[in-house]
């Protein structure tokens, strides 16, 4: 590894908050993703359909 | 939903219909998502292994890798959610509504971002976490404010009306920010007459500039990536509760 | 008389009749100028130095306090219903409403400022300062509101939300509300700070009656 100097503390702060950050945020989406549409399919797969699909 | 070809309508009218949107932009997820990882490792690489100190700040330069694309990406959602207000207001895009929704909190999470690098790149160079100079101000008032859309969106409960009102307050925000930017240099200017920051200064250099841009990509991509998906979401979701509704219709 | 001033006299004989809201506004903006020494000391210097932001915050406070009662009564009641099939084009309503609000819960605060200048040591110069800028920075204050109330009328239990939308949007107000009236550290800028105020003021009340009557349009149909 290299060194970062005096500041290194911050430096990995910095990185390590946003490498936190935007990995929480992208599991956000892909969990909101998921439980969207496991509540779709347990709605069709109650019959339920839209009237654009035609069967 | 498969992709309805025989349509002879223009592609704005086209992917007005949620369910088309979805289907025309779910290929392009994927390449997206391996654009993002690959200017993600590049830049990366060349912030950490390949890109020298700056003369004046030293190693701590390497946050403003981090720091420059996430100040960007805060003003630039707000940009998106703007024109897309405008699409609800003006046309009734029904896309508009999705995408403004789908915005707010990549927004908020970019800001809060862009406000955390910048407290840890200040410490080292102005001596202190927070310093109450115009950028860092009006970024946190722009916070604020992200904070109250996603607030006003949990709110309704009628997304379609939620939508409405809400791109009347995202553009009474658009025209508001500008404002708020200018009151708040006058004010710090006022306060502290001694600025922080060096005038001007030098231009970077190539060496800096590269990574620069590449993370700007990267973070750029990034949110992209995040926006589709998350719109992908919302049209689901919206879907989902229609069919709720009609349910609950045929029940009744 | 016009359809605007009936909407206006009728905005002020309903706070007429109802009585103790005018009251209780002014006396909480009294309060917070009466709390904030016991928190910060009797220092006389130090409360002259900070009276001109203790009031506008307590003005600030109670401007926010009153917000809700803007349109959130009409809407119950389906007045505002009633109020969009008139002849009078519905911004121009909620014009009058504005100015009615104003009058019933700024107006008021202007008059009990000097009540605060007294109890924070300030000079009479400062005092003049105050006033002139309360008068030129409250009417965007009330219609910053008008839009905040109109955004959040339609959500059941929204008076929360409004004031936590409205605050970062009139920080500009505040800015140059506390900067008309204090002198700062170097050159004067209290002239430049109070002609900012008044073009803030101007271009919000002139914007606030439409952006507020599209959210009411929209959020209620």
């Amino acid at each position: 590894m290299m060194d970062l100097g005096p500041h290194a503390i911050f430096i990995i702060w910095a990185y390590v908050g946003v490498v936190v950050a935007v990995f929480a945020l992208i599991c956000a989406v892909r969990i909101d993703a998921r439980r969207v549409a496991r509540r779709l399919a347990a709605l069709e797969a109650q019959g339920l359909r839209r009237r654009s699909d035609a069967p | 939903m498969s992709i309805d070809s025989k349509s002879r309508q223009g592609w704005f009218s086209r992917i007005a219909h949620p369910g088309q949107f979805a289907a025309w932009t779910q290929p392009l997820l994927w390449p997206l998502v391996g654009i993002t990882t690959v200017l993600f490792g590049v830049g990366l690489y060349f912030a950490f292994f390949n890109s020298p100190q700056d003369y004046q700040m030293g190693e701590t330069v390497r946050i403003m890798y981090v720091h420059v694309p996430n100040a960007w990406l805060s003003q630039f959602v707000y940009v998106i959610m703007a024109v897309s207000a405008l699409g609800t207001l003006v046309w009734r895009h029904p896309l508009a509504d999705v995408s403004m929704k789908a915005a707010a909190p990549l927004g908020a999470v970019f800001t809060a971002l862009a406000l955390y690098t910048g407290a840890l790149w200040g410490r080292p160079t102005w001596g202190t976490f927070w310093e109450w100079d115009g950028r860092m101000t009006s970024t946190l008032v722009l916070l604020l404010i992200y904070l109250g859309i996603i607030a006003l969106w949990r709110a309704f409960d009628d997304q379609l009306r939620a939508a409405r009102v809400i791109a009347v307050f995202t553009l009474v925000g658009a025209v508001n920010i500008p404002i708020i930017k200018f009151s708040v240099d006058w004010w710090s200017t006022l306060h502290q007459p001694a600025s922080v920051f060096r005038a001007g200064g030098p231009t970077m250099p190539p060496s800096i500039l590269i990574p620069l841009f590449l993370m700007f990509f990267a973070f750029t991509f990034l949110f992209l990536v995040l926006h589709l998906k998350a719109m992908h979401t919302e049209i689901r979701r919206r879907r989902a509760m229609g069919l709720e509704r009609r349910a609950a219709g045929a029940l009744a | 008389m016009s359809a605007f001033g009936t909407v206006l006299g009728r905005e002020l004989k309903l706070a007429a009749r109802g009585g103790g809201d005018v009251l209780t506004l002014v006396l909480f903006f009294v309060m917070v100028g009466v709390i904030v020494p016991f928190a910060i000391g009797p220092d006389k210097t130090t409360l002259s130095r900070l009276a001109p932001a203790i009031v506008w915050i307590a003005a600030f406070l109670s401007m926010l306090l009153g917000l809700d009662r803007l349109f959130r009564a009409d809407h119950e009641d389906g007045t505002l219903i009633l109020l969009r099939q008139a002849d009078l084009p519905f911004s121009a309503i909620i014009g009058a409403k504005v100015i009615a609000h104003w009058l019933l819960t700024a107006l008021p605060l202007i008059i009990a400022s000097p009540l605060l200048a007294i109890m924070l040591a300030m000079d009479v110069a400062t005092l003049g300062r105050a006033v002139v800028s309360l008068l030129i920075g409250t009417p965007a204050l009330v219609a910053l509101g008008a839009i905040g109330a109109a955004v959040t009328v339609s959500i059941r239990g929204g008076g929360l939300i409004a004031p936590v939308l409205i605050l970062p949007m009139a920080i500009p107000v505040l800015i140059f509300g506390v900067g008309a009236i204090s002198t700062g550290v170097g050159a004067d800028q209290s002239g430049a700070a109070l002609l900012f105020l008044a073009a803030i003021s101007l271009m919000a009340v002139a914007l606030a009656p439409f952006v507020a009557a599209l959210a009411i349009k929209w959020g209620e149909d």
